[in-house]
């Protein structure tokens, strides 16, 4: 049976964590390019052991999660040959003429409490198959079954209202196990939603979403633009450009109190606020001296530091994961182009040579690659260069691709851009193999920031 | 026969005004009251004349003050109808075809010293949004330059860039991309 009251528990709870309402249109993940590379597996949808209706289908979660990652590709649940919820069920040569070289099983039970127990085990159907699923190993001297063609097994008990949150954490799990890479399904993305001036009153809208759009809720609707949200390190805050005061001012918001700092209200600009690694700096661009330059600004004592002195444009800070250098966007060579700046030392060297521009850029969290817009016979595209040097890797395909911003675990790239005559997101894997689309039903989409890891 | 009536009576009545003023004429302190009195009026009158022409002097002033501010508020119409500069793709100096428009709002401004302007920089959707900032301000920053040559005060510009934020045609055409390119001469 549905508890209707948990399920309500729910929503408040959801409300008193975003105290703004919940937006009405999410995303939708639109996969554009890519699929054929990646690796078949098979997530079967969980046995159910209780009675009544879920409150949510998990491996639709995992399945969608493990497909928009551009690393799997999951066998359509209608061509499974059987529907297997612990391994001691499974056919493993079945599996493996599907072209599938790793299921996951599980089920649902409820608890005498009301809540609910998840199992799960993800399985090397290939290893199994060799080994008939009864491998053994020695222990103490004694030969014992090792089953090591169970990659992993979990069991959990939670909410109704930690469904879908859960299904994340399994994805999480399945990735990490058979990429050796974190996965970033827990994660959320900020944007700004620009919607009609000549309909609505209040047309910029600041919004967070899961990763995957859902659960959108609005942060901050205004009159005047809203623009480069930036997450700070621990996932709480947001530091971003308002104009609702007819000037630029850039502020920080807490999103679960919704409590807000004005930070800065110079004359001229007051933009690009990226929080520094260690979240006690801000970079930003000020241009009280008299043009486009950049700037530290400690938090606590708002003590600033200036950073470039160049009577040409400098914008767009971005901090190395050290914490000790910036790429920032200069025009000192004639047109824009990334630098960097060692700000210990002060020394500024030219990181970008090739194309009409570059601009924008943000460092991969390995430290090793830099992610930019690259404009080359007038087109503006994301891209890819390492940070030492050498060719720049066009990554995209799509129109006037802007404000890139990289997933926590360097797997993927949010971006804006324009398709159908509309402002959109849009997702390209750092190999650029995987493109996928999130058209938004009420505006012009812009301006993400994907959040660091959350949980 | 009528004037031997009229006769008549002024014989008996001249006696009896005589007769009238002999018996109680007015006295000293009369007679200076009364001259105290009829001064009195006369400054009473010649303080109310004053008064009306001041009235009628301030009114004709408060008509001629109004209609000087209909005429700047004119003035600044004129000029809010045509108050934008567009730009060169990438770049952020004035166009001599838009000198003659910045010139009059330059008159303007000068001739009326406590009018004051906002300059609004914005740019096509090319490029990234922060860079378009700085651009924009760019923009902004050359008509203030402008306007300032044609001696108009510091004190009555000010200056924001909107970048790529606000554009008065949506959509990625060239059309629109030069519509957006524009510096705003706004009137506070």
């Amino acid at each position: 049976m549905i508890d209707i009251r948990k399920v309500a528990q729910g929503v408040v709870l959801m409300c008193g964590l975003f105290a703004p309402l919940l937006a009405n249109a999410a995303l939708e993940i639109v996969i554009t390019e890519g699929v054929d590379s990646a690796r078949p597996v098979a997530i079967v949808p969980f046995k159910w052991k209780g009675s009544g209706a879920l409150p949510g289908e998990i491996s639709d979660v995992i399945n969608a999660d493990l497909r928009r990652s551009g690393k799997f590709n999951p066998v359509n649940t209608a061509n499974m040959p059987q529907y297997p919820s612990t391994d001691s069920e499974v056919n493993y040569s079945a599996w493996a003429s599907t072209g599938a070289d790793t299921i996951v099983v599980g089920s649902i039970s409820d608890t005498p409490s009301g809540q609910y127990e998840v199992k799960f085990e993800i399985i090397d159907v290939l290893r199994a198959q060799v080994t008939n699923g009864k491998s053994k190993s020695l222990q103490n001297g004694n030969l014992v079954l090792s089953e090591d063609h169970i990659i992993d097994s979990r069991k959990a008990i939670i909410n109704a209202q930690d469904f879908r949150q859960h299904g994340h954490r399994i994805s999480d799990v399945i990735y990490e196990k058979l990429t050796g890479t974190r996965g970033a399904f827990l994660t959320r993305i900020a944007y700004v939603i620009v919607r009609d001036s000549k309909v609505y009153d209040l047309p910029f809208q600041l919004v967070i979403a899961d990763y995957d759009g859902e659960n959108e809720t609005r942060l901050l609707s205004s009159p005047e633009p809203l623009m480069s949200p930036s997450w700070s390190p621990d996932g709480e805050s947001l530091a971003y450009v308002s104009f609702e005061n007819r000037r630029p001012q850039i502020y920080i918001q807490n999103i679960y109190t919704t409590k807000r700092t004005k930070l800065t209200d110079f004359p001229g600009i007051n933009g690009s606020p990226v929080f520094s690694p260690d979240g006690k700096q801000l970079a930003m661009v000020l241009s009280k001296d008299g043009n486009s330059e950049i700037y530290t600004m400690d938090i606590a004592s708002k003590q600033l530091r200036r950073i470039t002195r160049n009577r040409n444009i400098d914008t767009e800070p971005s901090w190395t994961p050290d914490g000790k250098s910036l790429l920032f966007t200069s025009e000192r060579g004639g047109k824009p182009q990334i630098y960097r700046v060692n700000l210990e030392t002060g020394k500024i060297r030219r990181q970008t040579f090739e194309g009409e521009m570059n601009l924008g850029a943000t460092i991969a969290p390995d430290g090793q690659d830099m992610v930019l817009v690259n404009r080359t016979r007038g087109k503006y595209h994301i891209a890819k260069q390492a940070l030492e040097g050498g060719a720049i890797q066009v990554l995209t395909r799509t129109d006037l691709d802007e404000s890139p911003s990289i997933a926590p675990n360097g797997s993927m790239i949010i971006y804006s851009t324009l398709y159908n005559g509309t402002q959109v997101l849009s997702l390209v894997s750092l190999d650029g193999r995987f493109k996928a689309r999130l058209p938004a039903a009420n505006g012009q989409v812009k301006s993400p920031s994907w959040s660091p890891y959350l949980f | 026969m009528q004037l031997n009536k009229i006769m008549k009576t002024l014989v008996i009545a001249i006696p009896m005004v005589t007769m009238v003023a002999c018996k109680s004429g007015p006295t000293e302190a009369e007679l200076e009251a009364e001259r105290n009195r009829e001064a009195q009026a006369q400054q009473q009158a010649a303080a109310e004349a004053q008064a009306a022409e001041e009235a009628r002097v301030k009114v004709e002033a408060a008509a001629r003050a109004s209609r000087a501010a209909e005429i700047v508020e004119q003035e600044k119409q004129a000029l809010i109808n045509d108050q934008t500069v567009y730009f060169e793709f990438d770049r952020s100096s004035v166009k001599a075809e838009f000198y003659p428009i910045l010139d009059k709002h330059a008159a303007f401004l000068v001739k009326n010293p406590s009018q004051t302007v906002v300059i609004e920089g914005h740019c096509d959707s090319r490029g990234t949004p922060e860079y378009n900032i700085a651009l924009g301000e760019r923009r902004a920053q050359s008509v203030e330059t402008y306007l300032r040559n044609q001696g108009v005060s510091s004190s009555q510009i000010s200056v924001v860039s909107y970048g790529e934020e606000k554009p008065v045609v949506s959509g990625a055409t060239e059309y629109a991309f030069a519509q957006n390119r524009r510096g705003i001469v706004r009137y506070n």
